[in-house]
């Protein structure tokens, strides 16, 4: 434990800044990777283990298009594309058949493609750490605000990522399709009585959810080294982001992937062991005083 | 037909097993064998007290590793700084257990289905980080090391790999009865009771808060219990024995196995650990094998092994002609 370090910190701005651009950076991506499994439980009702797998698909299709492409803008778009397209057939052969079982049977399910995917891309792209390198556009010179470094590219991540998140509540919110979604949560067997085809509608939700997951990991591409098994961490983390800000909410899990981001980039300074630790702690603390998560609401 | 579910039934099927255990590494002098039983021992203790959980309480917990880590933690420490006798170390281990149980039940209990999940699962990971940041004690992510001083106690020397087979043989045997016999008394009927409709079984006069916070106390103790035997098996503790993975381990053995019988965790333990013997000797694409052989399990048997089993006997040996439904209800 070191509070000098962390009330030093404190005290200078430079390192506040830093720190939490640093903590945004982490939250973003988690909230991008808790948005989609969070969509995904709202309409379908199963929680994708298998999620974490999907991150880090879009973590290493970026890879390959950059090499080939050299555009990170086309990069970008491709993973996550890719990764969505994924999804949406992972949905229809697999995880279609078992909805409405027990919950720990589609638990194995995802979890037998967790290992199938680890090997798949350590088949395909070798068992050792890769990385891709930071686009050409983004190796300029670091900004400094208030003394603090912060890289281009921490700004562009943090623009997108709240684009997203602000199209993705837009998409849901305020248009017709959005509206069938909401509609498919809430009493499916209806939506499909008005002559909504609901085996494409949760193939498509299901879709985007992994596209969001693709996207987050082509967007961490450039500042992590990839990995098979990247995901593993990803999957625990959006699962307690899921858990402190309530299951099914979106705004929840953009709250609690912020909070989280902070803890964790705040936590590595006062106390270096422990930054996972208080994320378990707050987790607890928030499970023992509200058990549905910050914005949660009890399932019938 | 002998009903199998009497108490002295179960005690000549203990005695029987434990027999058949003893005459096993005469017969096939293996060292990989007395390992295999050993580490079998561990995780199907492990695992049916997790059964206990998740098959009779309907309380499906993720966090229910933490038991087995602080099992192996708190036995190899208490032989590692005290050097108090061996059994002396495991009862204090086990009060322990069931009193850091008895504290997270009284806050998990009251929550139910996948918010139960989170919040253990919160715990176990809150231990593992504790387990990692309290370096004096624990050794930090080395864990224990430099082994666990085994002395010899009443004949027995832990220390030889034959005697820890017969020992681990017995703990597992006798774990499993009393397990059994928990689920088969009045409390083990409750349980079921309070799995299937806890509005009801409250209705009945049943303290339901009381009986799920009895059930996980007891699950902890028994988990507590595997650690000890995979704490003296390596002669350490290492954090990765309380991370959240032994507890997915758990649940997965549980489903192989099947989670509606008794038997099925420890039957589940043999096909996990036949699985990774096998896997890891024919590939080095292990979880391409692995993953594949549950897809099978999950969307081709639909159910664990023994409950496929026990299924088609009953389908067997059933009357024919009658049209009453022979199969039991699927739940949820």
């Amino acid at each position: 434990m070191d509070l000098a370090a962390l009330a030093n910190c404190l005290a200078s701005p430079s390192c506040v800044v830093t720190q939490t651009v640093g903590g945004l950076i982490i939250g973003m991506l988690l909230f991008l990777v808790t948005a989609g499994l969070t969509l995904i439980f709202g309409v379908l009702k199963v929680i994708n283990f298998a999620h974490g797998s999907f991150y880090m698909l879009g973590a290493y299709f970026a890879l390959t298009i950059f090499k080939l492409s050299g555009s990170y803008l086309l990069t970008v778009i491709g993973a996550a594309l890719a990764t969505g397209a994924v999804g949406f057939i992972f949905e229809r052969l697999f995880i279609s058949r078992v909805y409405g079982r027990n919950v720990l049977m589609q638990l194995l399910v995802c979890y037998g493609f967790i290992l199938i995917f680890d090997d798949v891309v350590k088949i395909i792209w070798g068992p050792e750490f890769k990385s891709m390198g930071m686009p050409a556009m983004f190796q300029v010179p670091p900004l400094f605000i208030a003394g603090g470094v912060v890289p281009p590219f921490y700004l562009f991540l943090l623009g997108i990522t709240l684009m997203i998140g602000f199209a993705l509540w837009l998409v849901i919110e305020k248009t017709r399709i959005g509206k069938t979604v909401r509609a498919a949560a809430y009493n499916p067997g209806m939506v499909s009585a008005l002559g909504v085809n609901t085996d494409i509608l949760y193939g498509v939700v299901f879709a985007l959810g992994g596209l969001l997951a693709g996207f987050a990991g082509a967007l961490a591409a450039p500042v992590r080294s990839l990995t098979p098994g990247m995901g593993f961490s990803v999957l625990i983390e959006s699962f307690i982001v899921t858990a402190i800000g309530g299951i099914g909410s979106i705004a929840g899990a953009f709250a609690a992937a912020v909070a989280i981001g902070l803890i964790r980039s705040f936590g590595s300074v006062g106390f270096p062991l422990f930054a996972e630790g208080l994320m378990y702690l707050f987790m607890v603390i928030i499970l023992v005083t509200k058990p549905t998560g910050l914005f949660g609401k009890e399932i019938a | 037909m002998m009903r199998p579910r009497s108490l002295a039934f179960d005690l000549a099927l203990g005695i029987m097993v434990l027999a058949a255990l003893t005459i096993i590494p005469i017969v096939f002098p293996s060292k990989a064998l007395v390992d295999f039983v050993i580490r079998g021992a561990a995780l199907a203790l492990f695992a049916t007290s997790l059964n206990l959980l998740i098959g009779y309480g309907g309380m499906v917990s993720f966090g229910h590793g933490m038991f087995f880590g602080l099992g192996t933690y708190s036995f190899g420490l208490l032989m590692q700084r005290t050097g108090m006798p061996i059994p002396a170390a495991f009862a204090i281990t086990l009060i322990v257990s069931a009193l850091v149980a008895l504290s997270v039940g009284l806050v998990c209990i009251h929550v139910k289905e996948i918010y139960f999940a989170f919040i253990t699962l919160a715990f176990q990971m809150l231990l593992y980080s504790l387990i990692i940041l309290w370096v004096p004690l624990t050794g930090g992510d080395q864990g224990l090391t430099g082994g666990i001083p085994r002395p010899p106690f009443l004949g027995i020397n832990l220390a030889n790999q034959g005697h820890l087979y017969l020992a681990s043989c017995t703990l597992l045997v006798s774990g499993l009865m009393l397990m059994r016999h928990i689920v088969e008394s009045p409390f083990g009927y409750t349980l079921r009771v309070v799995r299937d409709n806890a509005t009801r079984a409250g209705f009945l006069g049943v303290k339901v808060l009381r009986v799920r916070l009895l059930a996980f106390v007891l699950a902890g103790v028994f988990a507590a219990a595997g650690g000890v035997i995979m704490s003296l098996f390596v002669s350490g503790a290492y954090p990765e024995f309380a991370y959240w993975t032994v507890s997915g381990e758990g649940i997965f053995i549980i489903m192989l196995g099947g989670l509606n019988t008794f038997l099925g965790p420890t039957v589940g333990t043999v096909i996990l650990l036949l699985l990774n013997d096998v896997v890891t000797r024919f590939t080095e694409y292990y979880g391409l094998a692995l993953g594949t052989v549950i897809l099978l399990f999950a969307l081709g048997l639909r159910r664990g092994l023994l409950d496929l089993l026990i299924e088609l006997w009953r389908r067997l040996t059933a009357p024919s002609g009658k049209t009453r439904s022979r199969v039991r209800p699927a739940r949820r």
